[in-house]
This record gives C-alpha cells, structure tokens and sequence, in this order.
C-alpha cells in the first residue's frame, strides 16, 4: 500500500480530502485508485493523456518522479507519495 | 437592457448588479483563480465560467443560482487519439525548418476560451471553443462533452488523423496567444449561433479564420472570401486569417463583424463574403474586441489600439470608435476615458454592448461602462484584476 499525503490547498475542490493508504505498484495505479476514492481528482493531477500537469509535482520517498509522461515509477510497499503543486504567479 | 455584468478575471469572476441607478460588485467568486470567459446561459440562467487554472488545469464551473454558487462541472478532454500537426512559431530558424517531417503531437486541453449558446431550438446544447484548435459541444447541459470530429478533421488540418497520416496540408496556424500554454497551436475563441437556426453556426480560430456550419456540425466550409491578411503572402488565402473576435447581430443575423489582425471586416451576406471597413484614419483598424448593436445590423463599437507591434493606447489615450453606417465611417468618443499616460489594453471578450449599453474592461483592472451607446463613459472600477471578459447578463 502507498502511503498517499496531499497538499492541502487540493481540499479547496476536495475538503474532505486526506492523507490516506491505496493500493498500486506504480504511480500511475495510485493515481488510478485515488480517482476510484476521489472521483474527478485525478483531472486535477494529470492531463487527459495521462500525462502529470506541469506544475504539479510528485515525490516518492521525497524523491521526485521521473516519468511525468506516463506516471511508470514503481512503488516498493509502504513507499510514501506526496502530491504537490508549484505554486506560482502573481 | 441587461442589468447584471459578468467580468472573468485573472483573480475570479465578478459580478456587478444594477441596483438604484448604479452598479454595484459583488465579493468575488472562484478568488485567485483565473477565469478567461463568463457568460451566462439565456436559456435557463446558468452562469458558466471558464476557469483558467495554470496549476490545475482547465476546467469549467457553473452557478444554477445567479452566482451563488458554484460547482465543478465535468472536464472537456479530448479522445484517446486526438492529435495534431506540430507547428513552430515563426522565426528565421523555424522557416528554415520548415521542410522537415510532419510532426505530429497528442491533443490535450490547454483552455476554454469561449462558449455559444445554442437557441430555444436546441435546450441542453452549448459549444466551447478550445485550446488547441477543437470545438466541444454539450447536448445534456455540460453533463458530458464531445469533440467535433468533422472540424477536428477537416480537410484544412490535414485530415482525419486519428486514421492515420495527414492527408491533406493543414493550413491553421497557430497563435501566439497560446503560447503560455505550452504549445503554438490554433485557438477557436468565437462561437457565433444564428439565432434563426441553431444547426446554424460559425466559429472563428486564430489563426486560420471563420468557418461554418449548417448542419449542426456534421459538414463544415471555411469562409474568407474578402479576408486580407496583410501579413501572408497570399493576403486573400482561403485560410490563415487572424480573426480576434466575430460576432453577428441578433436583430439581422446575416450581418457579421470582424475585429482582425488586419483590421475591421464585415460582411451583410452571412460570411459569404467580408469586406474591410478600417479608417486608419482615425485610427480604427487594429484591435481584439468588437461588439454588434442588437438590433441595427449597421451600428458596432471597437476599442482600437496601435496595432500592430506596439499594441498600446493610440497617443496614450483611451477611445471608443462607433459606425452606424456599416463600416463607411466611425465616430470616436473619448469623454470620461483617460486621455494620457493610459496604457489599457482590451481583450477579445472583454467589450459587450446590450441596449444602449456597452462596457469594457481592461488588462490594467479598469471597467468603463456607457449608458449612450459609447459617447460617454464612466468607471466602474479602477483596482479590479486583469479583466478577460466582459458580458452582461
């Protein structure tokens, strides 16, 4: 199980939105099963290609990930993934 | 007359109501978010907003209670296999480029950049016009949207390329106004509804030009005729045209208005055939906004700027231009607009006339409103965000 935390300022379009456990062995499959809990999250995180929005970001292990293009990044269990975003602009 | 305006803005959306003779703003809705188009359904009363988001994506919000508010809608996405032809932006090292091989790229959203409104005649149908380049449309009310695959398709974007290789030439360009998206591609910012025939429609992309439907999108037909583009090598192309906005006039829907790359164009025969009615004389040619009268297929407003580099204030002063003939000649107001160091630039949407009204507002967060048709003006707002559009409702 991946150990899923967000940044909070995603609760502005999900309130009830939380650090929580989901299965998946890759990115991609942890993005997959935080749709099936969050419908319409994903959208917010990756683009209709699959591919993650340019100014969002992901670390597991506070690493980033490599493949932004098809969210491939295997997960050992218990791996933590944070959900992150670029805050910018003015 | 309208009595409600909806203003997108770089920080939300804003909504001023007349109350006692005046106009006066509500708090903002969506704060911080970036909106590029508001407008309000005439049919049933949603208010729409296109929401703009660089982190997020883009995304499109709806209010069933004037404004109260608001809900997420589902996202517009291009299908699995949508794509389109790579074009570079044009440089001394792009065009030298210019024979390689045809690239091709995946389509996915970058932005909303307007929405039509079918008539009484189709409930449930809107159309948004998108970054890069495909017209969504909605029969159930925004519960589920489709791409136009006939558009998408068309012979003058290399075919249908979801079947394979590019089969004809695609002759869209880009535009720059995309490139803070990631990507020099076509964008449909105007999609004008016949009020006589919803199956009637037009839709206008910069850069490539208007082109129509009379069929509900099934068969689509560019249409230039008359258009110069002073900047191609063919100004008379059958596509390549830099429209900035289109729209028609409700009263006698057959007459047409184009604020263009390449000046003021018009047309009384229902795009069959367009005619530039610029007076650079009075500096009326280069612009983004142009609104129709409602009811006079002759009257229109613009709110030029020097065009086409500088794209700043003619002599640093503000100024509405008006014809009433057609195009033949413009009249230029100035009361009430600052006349020296103003650098206010107007945005595509953000000029909309209804009755004698008509309101603007600015990159610089100013809204200038006239009760007479344009001869007078007054602020509404000095301090407002970058305004994207401007419509009353």
């Amino acid at each position: 199980m991946a150990q899923v935390t967000f940044t909070k300022h995603l609760q502005r379009f999900f309130p009830s939105l939380a650090a929580l456990e989901v299965p998946g062995g890759s990115v991609r499959e942890v993005i997959d099963a935080l749709e099936q809990r969050y419908p319409g999250l994903s959208a917010y995180l990756v683009d209709e290609a699959g591919r993650l929005r340019r100014h969002v970001n992901i670390f597991v292990r506070e690493e980033p990930i490599y493949d932004r293009e098809t969210l491939g990044d295997k997960l050992a269990p218990n791996d933590s993934v944070f959900i992150v975003q670029a805050l910018s602009g003015g | 007359m309208l009595d409600q305006l909806l203003l997108a803005t770089k920080k939300g959306t804003l909504i001023f109501d007349r109350e006692n003779g005046s106009w006066k703003p509500r708090p903002i809705s969506h704060p911080g978010l970036a909106v590029s188009y508001v407008a309000r359904d005439p049919r049933d009363g949603t208010i729409w907003a296109c929401m703009d988001n660089a982190h997020w994506g883009p995304a499109l919000s709806r209010s069933k209670d004037d404004g109260v508010t608001w809900e997420d809608t589902s996202r517009i996405a291009y299908p699995k296999g949508a794509r389109y032809i790579e074009q570079l932006i044009p440089s001394p090292e792009t065009m030298a480029a210019a024979e390689r091989p045809i690239q091709y790229k995946p389509a996915v959203l970058m932005k909303v950049w307007s929405l039509g409104f079918a008539g009484e005649d189709q409930p449930g149908v809107i159309h948004a016009g998108t970054l890069p380049g495909g017209l969504f449309t909605t029969r159930d009310g925004g519960e589920s949207w489709e791409l136009n695959r006939p558009l998408w398709n068309h012979e003058s974007r290399g075919g249908d390329l979801f079947a394979g290789e590019a089969t004809s030439k695609n002759q869209w360009g880009g535009t720059p106004a995309a490139m803070a998206y990631g990507d020099f591609v076509p964008g449909i910012h105007s999609v004008v509804v016949d009020p006589r025939d919803s199956n009637h429609f037009y839709v206008a992309v910069s850069c490539a030009g208007v082109a129509e439907t009379r069929d509900g999108g099934k068969t689509w037909a560019g249409c230039n005729r008359g258009m110069l583009n002073d900047y191609l090598p063919n100004p008379e192309a059958a596509w390549g045209h830099d429209p900035h906005l289109v729209t028609l006039c409700p009263g006698q829907p057959n007459r047409l208005w184009q604020q263009n790359h390449s000046g003021v164009f018009t047309s009384e025969d229902g795009a069959g055939t367009w005619k530039r009615v610029s007076k650079p004389e009075v500096a009326v040619h280069f612009g983004f906004p142009i609104a129709a009268d409602s009811n006079s297929g002759n009257t229109a407003w613009v709110v030029p700027l020097r065009g086409d580099q500088e794209r700043m204030t003619v002599g640093g002063g503000l100024f509405v231009a008006r014809t009433d003939d057609a195009g033949g000649s413009w009249q230029v107001f100035r009361k009430g607009l600052p006349q020296e160091n103003c650098y206010d630039v107007v945005y595509r949407h953000a000029l909309d006339a209804s009755g004698d009204r008509v309101c603007f507002g600015s990159t610089t967060g100013n809204v200038y409103m006239s009760e007479d048709r344009g001869e007078t003006w007054s602020c509404l707002g000095n301090h407002l965000p970058p305004i994207h559009s401007v419509r009353f409702a």
